[in-house]
């Protein structure tokens, strides 16, 4: 069977990722530098080419492609481009680290363009093959990631506990996937969403019993309670850079998944995902801000908040309209860009072979530098929920959705435990702002383009809460 | 004639068995990676049933896309395994205590 052209322009791209990915592994290879400006250079060039190319084709028609595979819609174009600009972003602040700690260089930039290569394959999946396709690709270069540092057990153990994790995570999904195929006799999901409705009782529970399996795989994937073992020990065990990469790019790639399995898989037993998803929830943002009051660790507090704010993800999900997914799109995409600064900040603060590990660490930030202190306090802010900034729109949106679905109680679970968080949060501000430095010396991030770069990323979260229309409109049209 | 209900039991067990290894075991990460092998070989099976019951090759063809990354996925474990063994000098799952989750 032969591809017709236009299948082949739609995926480009896919196709310009790939082929400059392997462009960039030749290319370092031959100038033979362990650290090769070429390796960063051609990197960006390949994210910043996706985002262009995506952005050109924005307007282009929902099409489905590759005999059903693929598709390409508004949903896998905006999120195909926040991967690709969150990963630029990622590879500009751990490029230093990467020096510092002699982490192998090209190793990182290639398995990280792979990773997110898999995540723009997963987000324009229309069929459960392309779809375990893109999921496996985007986690199996983060297990290698994880273990590239060498100089510590820790990095090895992290890796190992996320790579279980992840694999019984798909384990799961896939024996989920395989229910759902046996009960409809077909993998490609608009199929499967009309097969649904026609389906006798007896199969009907089939279909449950698969989903079952499926809300399990994507708790996993998530880092939602209570699947949610691996999150605090991976973000604490991996490199920071790499850390920064797993709690960014994967969450809009989880929410990809999402989407194309339950709203567009699976609408008509809504109601019984809808169930799960509110213990999912409900347990994830309990569970995340209760646990982070206690953490000393910084990347564990902020593992545990992650998995707070995925619970807060879910509300809109649970709400099942379009306005809900709109909304849960939106917080997805707030909390990659803050999620993006917090953890770029404790990579870029960690230099000199110092990392940064306990909240005790950033004592006196203000005094060391004010402008980095307060970029971090506006993420942290922002994180906490404090209007104008942007975490605050989000959690306005997703509350709104489930309110307008009649779950009152959710909101006010989530706004009651919402509070809880702030004290956590504001917590980083204290020490940061009131507590006296521990070395005088002030903290000069290396270059412009790392301050820029972060700048641009920290008063976003300001920006993007001030005048959300503009993103909030994007998610609205993409459903 | 075997029914499609005995290939859906036997896989439910194997599914089983492997989670059970995955979660019970607490001596060797090589047991762990064929426990992880094993549960993709149960699902491969509930696919190549339906897919023989229903008179439909789709679910052969994702088969053999389930069995090329789990191939990956195997060679990626058994890396991190050898990184893991040279720092530690050991692959016991208990001894992996260093992150206290």
């Amino acid at each position: 069977m032969p591809v017709p052209v236009s299948d082949l322009m739609l995926a480009a791209p896919q196709w310009f990722v790939l082929i400059m990915t392997c462009v960039t592994l030749l290319v370092s290879l031959w100038s033979g530098k362990k650290a090769s400006p070429w390796t960063y250079g051609l990197s960006q060039v390949t994210l910043l080419g996706a985002v262009v190319i995506t952005a050109l084709m924005y307007d282009q028609p929902r099409t489905v492609a590759f005999y059903g595979n693929m598709i390409f819609d508004k949903i896998s174009a905006l999120l195909t481009i926040f991967v690709c600009v969150i990963t630029a972003f990622v590879l500009l602040y751990s490029r230093d680290y990467l020096k510092q700690h002699k982490m192998a260089y090209t190793e990182y930039h290639v398995l990280t363009l792979f990773s997110a290569l898999g995540m723009m394959v997963l987000v324009s999946s229309y069929s459960f093959i392309s779809l375990y396709v893109g999921l496996e690709l985007f986690t199996l270069p983060l297990y290698a990631l994880i273990a590239l540092r060498r100089d510590a057990a820790v990095f090895a153990e992290a890796s190992m506990k996320y790579f279980v994790m992840g694999a019984m995570a798909s384990g799961m999904l896939l024996y989920g996937l395989s229910m759902l195929y046996g009960a409809t006799g077909t993998v490609d999901i608009p199929s499967i969403a009309s097969a649904i409705v026609g389906l006798p009782q007896g199969q009907h529970l089939i279909i449950v019993f698969g989903l079952v399996f499926v809300l399990a795989g994507i708790a996993f994937k998530l880092g939602a309670v209570p699947f949610h073992m691996w999150v605090p020990d991976v973000y604490d065990g991996s490199p920071n850079t790499v850390t920064l990469m797993i709690a960014t790019g994967p969450k809009i790639a989880a929410f990809g998944l999402v989407v194309r399995l339950l709203a567009e898989a699976l609408p008509d037993v809504h109601v019984a995902w809808q169930h799960g998803l509110i213990l999912i929830a409900v347990l994830s943002i309990v569970l995340g801000n209760i646990v982070a009051i206690v953490q000393t660790n910084i990347k564990r507090m902020l593992a545990y908040s992650s998995i707070a704010h995925m619970g807060y993800m879910l509300l809109g999900i649970i709400a099942g309209t379009a306005s809900g997914y709109s909304a849960s799109m939106f917080y997805t995409l707030i909390y990659a860009i803050m999620s993006l600064a917090a953890f770029g900040l404790v990579s870029m603060l960690s230099r000199d072979g110092v990392d940064i590990q306990r909240i005790e660490d950033l004592r006196g930030l203000n005094a060391r530098n004010p402008w980095l202190a307060f970029m971090m306090l506006l993420v942290m802010f922002s994180m906490a929920g404090v209007p104008p900034l942007a975490g605050f729109m989000a959690k306005i949106a997703v509350l709104e959705a489930v309110i307008s679905v009649g779950q009152v109680w959710l909101a006010v679970v989530a706004l009651l435990f919402a509070i809880v968080g702030a004290y956590y949060y504001l917590r980083v501000v204290k020490v940061m702002y009131f507590d006296e430095p521990i070395k005088k010396t002030d903290i000069e991030l290396p270059s412009m383009d790392m301050r820029v770069a972060m700048t641009i990323n920290g008063l976003s979260v300001l920006i993007l809460g001030m005048f959300p229309a503009v993103l909030m409109g994007l998610c609205r049209a993409a459903f | 004639m075997i029914s499609l209900s005995t290939y859906l039991s036997v896989s439910a067990v194997l599914f089983g068995i492997s989670l059970a290894g995955i979660i019970l075991n607490r001596k060797n990460l090589i047991l762990i990676l064929m426990c992880i092998e094993l549960m993709l070989l149960s699902v491969n099976t509930n696919f190549i049933a339906f897919s023989h019951y229903l008179n439909n090759t789709v679910g052969q063809v994702f088969v053999f896309f389930i069995l090329a990354v789990a191939a990956a996925e195997t060679a990626i474990g058994l890396a991190i395994l050898m990184v893991l063994f040279r720092k530690r000098n050991s692959i016991k799952v208990e001894e992996l205590n260093i992150l206290k989750g």
